[in-house]
């Protein structure tokens, strides 16, 4: 079974962003760029499966500038088998990129296809979801455990209410919560195989996708920001201003 | 353009017996939506098995011009993949179709937009005009202001960011169409559900939340934040070290991936204030923080902070208040 994991290249979550300050856009010039944490998840999972047997291949694919190349690289260090970078600007919408998917998942046939539940800087939390609807194929979201069983797949899922257990055919779509698997780190020996690993490049236009944004950014602002609070030296103190100044008891 | 009406689809999220509170502020945001001072018709999708209650209560739900309620055993578990074409079949008619940002909305509503080849606007905080929202993008680091060009908005609603529609003691909305359409789910099954059962108020409903986090130590010490949560009658929350290490179930993780809230009293016991779970309560009305690190980042967003060992200050909060 091969399994595709798409791949985001994303500010590192670490890095607090700034809104430029006239407000076109987030100042992201010499900003540490990392890889989705959601889809070093989905990596993880999918080099789980193959350890354990179940994947014979595992493929990442990214979509988006040349800096992409830096982030297959990192997923093919810690067991991907190899890489497709799909060259394009950054900032596709998650619909195009998605039909972008839909084109590569036609190419390689996966079985599986593992996503991470959200990119940590758009937060839209869509694409996965899309890109099922576009293959029409079932869809796993929010996944905290994934089993397959003879072509079978079981999916527990992250609800709101607690958690909600699913199981489908494949090939299917699986997009995966923080608590699936705790992601390994590279080492320096798999670092340097890794350069070794073929990726291949392809040109977004070669695919005849229309990438035309459906949206346009108006303006970017700065979230209001709140007040400095005080600090209280006791629990009196804490109990008489939440009665009193805030009137919240 | 042409077959497609000023108008808005709700999809209405409940669990067969009751409607959401994340529904009814989703009404509200689109009442919000306007067209020379008009706000344009909300219709309410109601799609269930056995959800008569849940009709009754929405049927009394103000700001609802129509009710169009589809009752069939396939949709029972809400899968994404039936009722997702369900909905792009009926919602094609409407300019605007909008649900809870819940992962129940999360879920469906980017398949929804898929199979109508539009985008996605995700959880909205505020509704400008016909074509342009407000959303936060960076874990609430930035505010985009989008304006969309395609001809039916799909969006899903940060329901913090809108209160609730009233609801009147007798039904009010006259337009109620049942009506018949079974997408049989080609794709997934149900297996089973863990509903975390709580007496406790739910955390996007609940006016006080009282939140652990790493700094509680254990699960049995978490009940110090289950008792101050009982005494004030809000809910609990968490923050994802507290998730991580089995402190309390996934579901109430306060954050950028878990839940958002905006109460109006925020209690954070031990969370040093990652920037991933301030995206999940800064809009709070009242923060206070305690935590025995005067450096956390969790005081640069509290209203009033107590620096202590939480395990002394606790037992007297709990006691005075």
């Amino acid at each position: 079974m091969k399994i595709l994991v798409p791949i985001k290249r994303v500010v590192d979550h670490n890095v607090k962003v700034r809104v430029k300050s006239d407000g076109s856009g987030v100042d992201l010039d010499n900003v540490k760029m990392s890889i989705n944490p959601f889809d070093e998840i989905a990596i993880e999972e999918a080099v789980r499966l193959k350890e354990a047997g179940t994947a014979s291949e595992v493929v990442v694919v990214s979509v988006g500038s040349q800096g992409c190349q830096d982030i297959i690289r990192t997923a093919l260090a810690v067991g991907a088998d190899r890489g497709i970078h799909v060259l394009a600007e950054d900032g596709i919408e998650p619909l195009a990129i998605a039909k972008t998917l839909k084109a590569v998942v036609e190419q390689e046939l996966p079985k599986l296809l593992l996503l991470g539940k959200q990119a940590i800087d758009d937060d839209s939390n869509q694409t996965g979801q899309m890109l099922a609807a576009l293959l029409k194929w079932p869809q796993g979201t929010f996944a905290s455990e994934v089993r397959v069983e003879d072509e079978q797949l079981t999916v527990t899922r992250e609800v709101d209410a607690g958690l909600e257990v699913l199981t489908m055919p494949m090939p299917a779509v699986v997009t995966c919560d923080l608590r699936l698997n705790e992601p390994r780190y590279a080492s320096l020996p798999n670092i340097m195989k890794a350069k070794r690993k073929p990726i291949d490049c392809i040109e977004i236009d070669s695919l005849g996708i229309d990438t035309t944004p459906r949206f346009k950014a108006v303006t970017y602002t700065v979230p209001e920001q709140r007040k400095g609070g005080v600090m209280v030296s006791s629990v009196d103190e804490l109990i008489e201003k939440l009665k009193n100044e805030a009137k919240v008891l | 353009m042409d077959n497609i009406q000023r108008a808005t689809l709700v999809i209405a999220e409940h669990d067969n017996q009751s409607v959401s509170v994340d529904t009814l502020r989703t009404v509200n945001a689109a009442s919000q939506i306007q067209h020379e001072g008009t706000s344009l018709p909300v219709t309410v999708l109601l799609v269930g098995y056995q959800s008569g209650a849940v009709l009754e209560q929405i049927k009394c739900a103000h700001g609802v011009s129509n009710i169009i309620a589809i009752d069939a055993k396939e949709y029972q578990h809400a899968l994404a993949e039936n009722l997702a074409e369900l909905i792009a079949e009926i919602g094609k008619n409407y300019s605007h179709i909008l649900t809870p940002s819940t992962t129940f909305g999360k879920n469906l509503m980017p398949r929804v937009a898929a199979l109508l080849d539009v985008g996605q606007l995700s959880d909205v905080i505020a509704i400008e005009s016909l074509d342009t929202v407000v959303r936060p993008i960076y874990a609430g680091n930035a505010l985009a202001r989008v304006r969309s060009n395609d001809t039916i908005k799909v969006m899903t609603i940060r329901s913090s960011a809108f209160d609730a529609v009233a609801v009147s003691d007798a039904p009010i909305v006259e337009h109620v169409t049942m009506a018949e359409k079974i997408i049989a789910a080609a794709h997934s099954m149900f297996v089973s559900q863990q509903k975390v059962e709580s007496e406790r108020p739910e955390l996007p409903a609940a006016s006080v939340v009282v939140s652990g986090g790493r700094g509680l130590g254990s699960k049995e010490n978490f009940a110090l934040v289950e008792q101050l949560a009982d005494k004030l009658g809000g809910a609990i929350g968490a923050s994802r070290a507290a998730v991580d290490a089995g402190f309390v179930s996934n579901d109430l993780q306060v954050g950028q991936t878990g839940k958002i809230v905006a109460p109006q009293l925020y209690i954070a016991v031990g969370i040093s204030g990652a920037i991933q779970h301030l995206a999940g309560m800064k809009d709070s009305k009242v923060i206070v923080a305690i935590n025995n690190d005067p450096d956390a980042p969790i005081f640069q967003v509290a209203d009033y902070g107590l620096v202590g060992d939480l395990f002394e200050i606790m037992p007297e909060l709990l006691d005075k208040i």
